[in-house]
């Protein structure tokens, strides 16, 4: 099913290569628009006890809950305080809405895969959630570093989430 | 998930596998094999045979065909002496194998058991049957017909949906007798449309239930290799008779899929066919290929709509029926009640819009209040849609009782009552475990020995009856058997030794004590059984129903068996529930567990020298929650005398939860905290959350997990 999905996915020619970039403290991030669903401003959000700091709580998205994060704190910088160009990203990770809290998008860039490099290796760095860095054309100096959502959100934390498979499975017995 | 024909497939198989088990272990429990029962029987296993091999599902198919022969064998020669018993544990033993196998192929994968062992098992087991009998045991189908054409056996054996015609002779002279109309169709189907002789199949078998007599070119459509290739070339050629009119009858055929060109023209008599073998000729030929003409499959009543893994489609039922059953995907039903729960919602944001506050509007009032009111009728239709009758699961357990009574050497019947009590279909499926491990319980624990029973005075043969009653919200599961009933001494000795008495013997209730069984670990049994005496089970059946909201209870007159109580709301879905507020958040805690709410006075609450607080409730001394502190809220009211105190019960322990306000009760949604959330969450005795009438969030507690997070 996945296979499927994603074969049709690369299939999506309108899609393929797209990317909604948005601004993220001073970077400029790029998302695969396939998994975009919509943008939102900001909500009244809901705060959830007990969850890292940037789970922000959840939204009330048309009768669906669903989570948000703020990107913000996520890659560890400073937060600031939400205003009208703040946005939220809803994306769909393997059938999961989660709701990202941005500074603000900007546009849909077309980055051929030619364009995007890898970032480099280094062992210390956050570089593990970047999928690579895409190259502007008309624009040498401004780079869009490429989010790789599916490790941000299903590889996160693999230790909490076996865990919790742990504890279901428990529940099941 | 499985491709579409391979869906179909897995779902009319289980409805043949459930049907074969209960009209099989019902033969059984009649002692024996009707013609009906053998019937039908033969007629499952045999279309099972045929669409699983139509799959290239060998080992189904084989397995299938091993079983056929039994039952043919059965039907054609009538033997003296039929182990029931056996014969159906064949049976079962095949339907457990196939399902096993369907499991396999709705989770993805390929059926990959062998069913050799079973095939050859049951070939022995004919081959024996056959000694018995007398009859030659390598005796083939052939030879069985022919025995039949010297001593004529009622004809219906063969011929399912063919009536009998006087003679064979007469018929082709006579022609049509009655009213009765004779066709002929000749069907050419779109160039490429692949697997032709399936569609004829499908042809015939609509045809089936509503024409008298069928006889098709090429005559053996799934058997022969060739078919296909036939009915390419020359068309798919049909000879019936019917009671139809000509126009009626082409419009049955009309409806065909893929159809290119309609040969249809209406004959004299059943002469003029071209094809229109003998009844005694279809009955060679029924016998050679084992392949009777199937009269109308009795209906299916399969009231588990949601069960059913495909998309909305008539049930296989013929008859009347067929209009008012639909399948349904659930999770069509979950969205509409999803969009119901939005609508209610959005209701709410217009009545209540802040742009029309405070203003005289009559008339909109008016039209508000009926928007309401169709939208309230509209949430309970559809909640009406998700409830599904208790039937399917209930019947499970009689295989169940039927397998240990066996192995155990025990009799006993089970006795269903309100199968029909309708339920949340996420209940129903979670009930089942439960339901299982106390039946088992039942009969391995309470109904004794046969002639333990007959000492005792009791008759032979135990009962364990299974009921359901609606009360109020909630729906009562009794499991009442007439065994032995608890041994309040053993259980206290167990106790003891366990270490999990909680007070002082001579204070404990005959409850108290029965509830023991429930602890984990507990087992009275000295002997640890396939069934039962591990300790683990009982425990398991009250977390499961905990999880449902529901609960438990026992109770035993010893030495005249027990009953246990199992009480669980109606529906999960929707539960009421009481808003609190608290600072900024809201928290919805279900009311069933709610003991009272009230305002406290100054001084009420007090402190031990560790700093925890406590009040005290109907004598007792309960400890004080602030959800404030628990959960790390600001701006929320510090002195409790201006905010309300909750009582919760949770079990047999009540506790105090500080909150700033009641916002009241209302019924609400539960949706469940979204999977990101509960990935990154620790425990925190929030068990889902909900949408409240203004589009805001609520939290649901769970009062249980919150009474486990204090007391550890």
């Amino acid at each position: 099913m996945d296979d499927d999905k994603s074969i049709i996915e690369e299939d999506e020619d309108t899609q393929k290569d797209k990317y909604l970039t948005f601004g993220l403290a001073e970077e400029t991030y790029g998302i695969d628009i396939a998994v975009v669903i919509e943008i939102i401003g900001i909500q009244t959000i809901t705060n959830v006890p007990e969850v890292p700091e940037y789970v922000r709580g959840i939204i009330n998205l048309r009768g669906k809950i669903i989570p948000v994060v703020d990107m913000r704190l996520r890659f560890k910088r400073s937060f600031r305080e939400y205003t009208d160009r703040t946005c939220v990203v809803v994306i769909d990770v393997h059938d999961v809405l989660i709701g990202l809290i941005v500074d603000g998008v900007s546009e849909v860039l077309t980055i051929s895969s030619g364009d995007v490099v890898p970032p480099p290796d280094l062992k210390a760095s956050q570089n593990k959630y970047i999928r690579g860095i895409g190259k502007l054309k008309d624009d040498k100096e401004n780079v869009v570093l490429l989010l790789d959502w599916e490790r941000l959100f299903s590889e996160e934390d693999e230790s909490l989430l076996s865990d919790i498979n742990d504890n279901s499975k428990e529940d099941e017995v | 998930m499985a491709e579409p024909m391979v869906e179909v497939f897995i779902f009319e198989t289980r409805q043949f596998l459930d049907q074969l088990e209960q009209i099989s272990m019902g033969s059984e429990g009649n002692g024996g094999f009707s013609e009906d029962d053998v019937n039908e029987i033969f007629r499952a296993m045999h279309t099972i045979k045929g669409s699983a091999a139509m799959m290239m599902f060998e080992e189904i198919s084989t397995l299938a065909h091993s079983v056929e022969d039994i039952f043919y064998y059965i039907r054609e020669l009538h033997p003296k002496q039929v182990d029931t018993t056996a014969i159906t544990d064949i049976v079962l033993n095949a339907v457990d194998f196939m399902r096993i196998e369907m499991d396999s192929l709705d989770a993805g994968n390929n059926p990959s058991m062998s069913s050799k062992e079973l095939r050859d098992y049951t070939k022995n087991f004919l081959r024996n049957m056959k000694l018995a009998n007398g009859d030659d045991p390598d005796i083939d189908l052939r030879k069985a017909k022919n025995a039949q054409k010297k001593q004529p056996a009622p004809k219906q054996y063969y011929i399912g949906a063919a009536k009998p015609e006087p003679t064979v002779a007469e018929a082709a002279i006579t022609g049509v007798t009655g009213s009765k109309h004779v066709y002929y169709a000749c069907i050419h189907f779109e160039q490429g449309c692949e697997m032709e002789e399936v569609r004829a199949f499908g042809v015939i078998n609509n045809l089936k239930d509503k024409v008298d007599e069928v006889h098709h070119l090429p005559d053996k459509i799934l058997e022969d290799d060739n078919a296909a290739e036939i009915i390419r070339n020359e068309g798919f050629r049909i000879w019936f008779t019917t009671d139809m009119e000509n126009s009626e009858a082409k419009h049955e055929l009309d409806q065909t899929i893929f159809m290119e060109k309609l040969d249809f023209q209406e004959l004299d008599s059943t002469a003029e066919c071209e094809y229109w073998p003998s009844a005694m000729a279809v009955a060679v030929q029924a016998a050679e290929s084992s392949e009777p003409i199937k009269p109308p499959m009795p209906e299916v009543f399969r009231p588990e709509i949601a069960e059913a893994p495909k998309p909305a489609r008539k049930q296989p039922s013929g008859g009347g029926t067929e209009s008012q059953m639909i399948t349904v995907r659930v999770d069509k039903l979950d969205k509409l009640m999803d969009l119901v729960g939005e609508l209610v919602i959005a209701e709410a944001m217009v009545t209540q819009n802040p742009d029309i506050a405070g203003l005289e509007l009559d008339n909109f009032q008016k039209a508000a209040r009926q928007l309401h009111k169709i939208n309230g009728e509209l949430q309970d239709s559809v909640m009406a849609l998700r409830m599904v009758p208790l039937e399917g699961t209930f019947k499970k357990m009689n295989r169940i009782v039927r397998d240990m009574t066996k192995k155990l050497g025990k009799k006993a019947r089970l006795v269903l009552e309100g199968e029909y009590t309708e339920v949340d279909k996420n209940i129903n499926e979670h009930i089942s475990d439960p339901l299982m491990h106390i039946v088992r319980n039942s009969v391995d624990h309470g109904i004794e020995m046969p002639d333990v029973r007959v000492a005792n005075g009791k008759p032979e043969i135990g009962t364990v009856v299974l009921s359901a009653e609606n009360a109020g919200g909630e729906v009562v599961l009794k499991i009442q058997d007439d065994g032995g009933g608890l041994n309040k001494e053993k259980i206290l000795d167990r106790a003891r030794k366990n270490g999990i008495l909680t007070k002082p013997e001579e204070e404990l209730t005959d409850q108290e004590i029965y509830s023991f069984i429930f602890a984990p670990g507990f087992s009275t049994k000295e002997k640890v059984t396939e069934f039962s005496g591990r300790g683990v089970g009982m425990d398991v059946v009250v977390s499961n129903i905990k999880s449902l909201g529901g609960q438990v209870t026992v109770d035993s007159v010893y030495g005249q068996g027990s009953t246990t109580i199992i009480k669980i709301p109606l529906t999960l879905a929707i539960i009421e529930g009481m808003s609190v507020g608290v600072g900024k958040s809201c928290f919805s805690i279900p009311i069933s567990y709610i003991n009272r709410s009230f305002r406290p006075d100054a001084g009420q609450i007090f402190r031990d020298p560790d700093g925890t607080e406590m009040i005290m409730v109907e004598g007792k001394c309960a400890p004080v929650v602030r959800l404030n502190q628990v959960y790390g809220i600001d701006n929320a009211i510090e002195d409790e005398t201006n905010g309300i105190i909750l009582i919760l019960e949770a079990g047999d322990q009540k506790y105090a939860v500080v909150a700033d306000k009641l916002l009241g009760v209302q019924e609400i949604v539960v949706k469940p905290v979204p999977k990101y959330i509960q990935k990154v969450m620790k425990t925190t005795g929030i068990s889902g959350c909900t949408l409240l009438g203004d589009g805001s969030i609520s939290l649901i507690l769970d009062p249980q997990q919150l009474n486990i997070m204090i007391y550890e």
